[in-house]
């Protein structure tokens, strides 16, 4: 199968097809993806197979919920877990269009009930709880439903005595739940510390974009940090700042890879590498203190016994 | 004294009473009586104003650059202040205050943003926007109040913490969330009191506290009025109209059971009458730390969590 059979798939008419076939911009957008990294044209097959990463420059695109939590857990098998529902628009707030209209039309647009999902199953064979953000939810801001998730994912890796994954991609707070979205902020620090305190690992992997109320909460409190090759990982927007200093920021200014030199993050890890390494590191967590086998120490001299 | 915009009508009467004053000491024309009316509408003009302020309006109090901001509170009430600087791992940074000092006979820690009062102040305290080395210099100092089981009590005044690329670089987002964690997780008694500007993320960072109280003209967000207006409504002039909807007055807290308690101000704002301020604030404090006392650490840290915990959860539909 290659991408003309697929164009026939679409059963459009001949002269749509010659278009096509010319000028593959002029195709449907679901065929071809422009790379936001270095232009060039990428087939959506080949795009799928690359996890949404670029082959050309390796611009790492956002990923679907589904396709993320697919892509972590063993043989792309997770269950969902149906999230205690919270109040909508506690704050009935209106802007230039009601906030509850707001809700209306992103959850029919999504098929989902707000921006974040908790999902359980295996990773290397070991029980995983994982709440993953979805960015097209009204930029996977963070109001009561979202902190909610973080409560309810972090409760069930308690009970399950799983280690916890949060995949925050939001720009913040959500601004129509006011002081309550702000609370989430506390909120989910008590929520992640309670994974912490039964000594179950918690692993952050920062996304694009991961900013404001939610950078400076949980996700920045990770026993691990990992984050995506490119990915804005930050407090303040890069707009506040310029306007606070006026003046340019610097080359790869809150990317993964500035954080990382910044010392701010574990690793920055390609998205093909993740599942590996999360398993890996979840694996020397979960063995520790573990008896391994007897290995003979090497007999005293007398030089080293006299060190002490 | 500065004039805000919806305050013009007082200021004129007043002014109206200075000129008076100052025609009576040229001449032996007696006045007293006409003071006295002015006087007396003056004060029913304030009432009447300061008893049904707008949001904004709020806002604009809460801002006031002669409103009493932390160093002021800590130099009428608590005695012995000493103040203790640095992160111990890059720099002092003045936007945050802290210190050990006596409040009513006993040891506390004083925690709290400054913004200045004047031009040289207001720079040596960046405003009141901390860097990650203020709220690393507030976690320390947390701790040290947990290690020698002394009290803390955080003053909360800020537009935000700085949005600026060293404080990007040092990793602001880091630096607030564990300050958020440390307050959440320390064994003594911690009060917050929002004086005047408590601007999101900047501000819980040293707002989780047993007892959240809240001067009654200032404001607590999850971001600023000018700042939500320029996103949703893509532009500041709306700045009024986000106050509206955000709910931020220690009134509508209360309500959500967000803050504990509002802390009464003086007739026309906190600015308008420090002393009366001051010892308001002071019996607020007290009253809230002998609540505490003899509450077992272990149980205090345990219900500021839950507390926290189950905020946006309950008592809302």
């Amino acid at each position: 199968m290659n991408w003309l059979t697929n164009l026939n798939e679409t059963r459009r008419s001949l002269k749509e097809r010659l278009v096509g076939l010319v000028a593959p911009k002029e195709v449907p957008d679901n065929l071809w993806h422009k790379c936001p990294g270095c232009g060039h044209m990428i087939f959506h097959r080949d795009l799928e197979k690359a996890l949404n990463v670029c082959q050309h420059c390796g611009h790492h695109m956002r990923l679907s919920v589904k396709k993320r939590l697919g892509m972590l857990f063993d043989d792309g098998q997770f269950q969902r877990i149906e999230l205690p529902k919270v109040p909508d628009d506690p704050l009935k707030f209106k802007d230039q269009k009601r906030y509850s209209d707001r809700l209306k039309d992103t959850r029919s647009k999504t098929g989902e009930v707000d921006a974040i999902v908790v999902a359980h199953g295996r990773m290397g064979g070991m029980n995983v709880v994982a709440a993953c953000f979805n960015f097209d939810f009204q930029g996977g801001s963070m109001g009561i439903a979202v902190g909610e998730g973080i409560v309810a994912a972090a409760e069930l890796a308690v009970l399950q005595d799983a280690p916890l994954i949060v995949i925050p991609a939001s720009g913040g707070a959500r601004m129509q739940e006011g002081i309550l979205s702000l609370m989430q902020m506390a909120r989910t620090t008590v929520a992640v510390d309670k994974v912490k305190e039964k000594r179950l690992p918690y692993i952050v992997l920062l996304t694009d974009p991961t900013t404001g109320g939610v950078s400076a909460s949980f996700a920045m409190l990770g026993d691990i940090a990992i984050a995506e090759p490119g990915a804005v990982i930050g407090f303040a927007g890069a707009r506040v700042i310029e306007s606070t200093i006026r003046e340019k920021l610097p080359e790869g200014f809150q990317k993964a890879e500035y954080l990382l030199e910044h010392g701010m993050v574990d690793m920055v890890v390609p998205r093909r590498d993740l599942r590996a390494t999360m398993i890996r590191i979840l694996s020397l967590l979960k063995n520790r203190g573990a008896a391994g086998d007897l290995v003979a120490l090497p007999i005293d001299t007398p030089d080293s016994a006299d060190q002490d | 004294m500065h004039i805000l915009e919806f305050e013009k009508p007082i200021a004129e009467l007043e002014g109206k009473i200075e000129e008076l004053r100052h025609l009576s000491d040229a001449g032996d024309v007696n006045i007293a009586d006409e003071v006295s009316k002015l006087q007396a509408k003056v004060d029913k003009l304030l009432r009447s104003t300061y008893a049904k302020l707008t949001p904004w309006q709020k806002t604009q109090v809460a801002r006031h650059p002669e409103r009493p901001h932390a160093l002021a509170y800590i130099s009428t009430l608590i005695e012995d202040f000493t103040p203790l600087a640095g992160d111990r791992a890059f720099a002092e940074d003045q936007a945050i205050i802290g210190g050990l000092g006596r409040f009513r006979g006993r040891s506390v820690m004083v925690i709290g943003h400054e913004k200045g009062h004047d031009t040289e102040s207001r720079l040596k305290h960046n405003f009141g926007m901390a860097k990650p080395e203020g709220y690393r210099k507030a976690r320390r100092l947390m701790e040290m109040a947990d290690h020698f089981q002394v009290p803390i009590l955080t003053l909360v005044d800020t537009a935000g913490a700085y949005p600026g690329v060293d404080a990007e670089a040092r990793g602001q987002a880091e630096a607030i969330a564990r300050s958020i964690e440390t307050c959440l997780d320390v064994r003594v008694p911690l009060i917050s009191v929002i004086i005047g500007e408590g601007g999101s993320g900047g501000a819980i960072a040293l707002a989780t506290g047993n007892t959240v109280l809240m001067l009654e003209h200032a404001i607590y967000s999850v971001i600023s009025p000018e700042g939500c207006a320029s996103i949703l409504w893509r532009s500041a002039e709306n700045a009024k109209d986000a106050a509206e909807q955000l709910r931020l007055t220690a009134q509508d807290l209360h309500k959500l059971n967000i803050i504990d308690s509002v802390v009464p101000e003086p007739m026309g704002g906190a600015h308008r009458n420090t002393d009366l301020m001051m010892q308001t604030l002071s019996m607020a404090v007290e009253s809230a730390l002998r609540d505490l006392g003899g509450v077992e650490g272990g149980v205090l840290r345990a219900r500021r969590r839950e507390k926290f915990l189950e905020m946006g959860r309950a008592g809302l539909s």
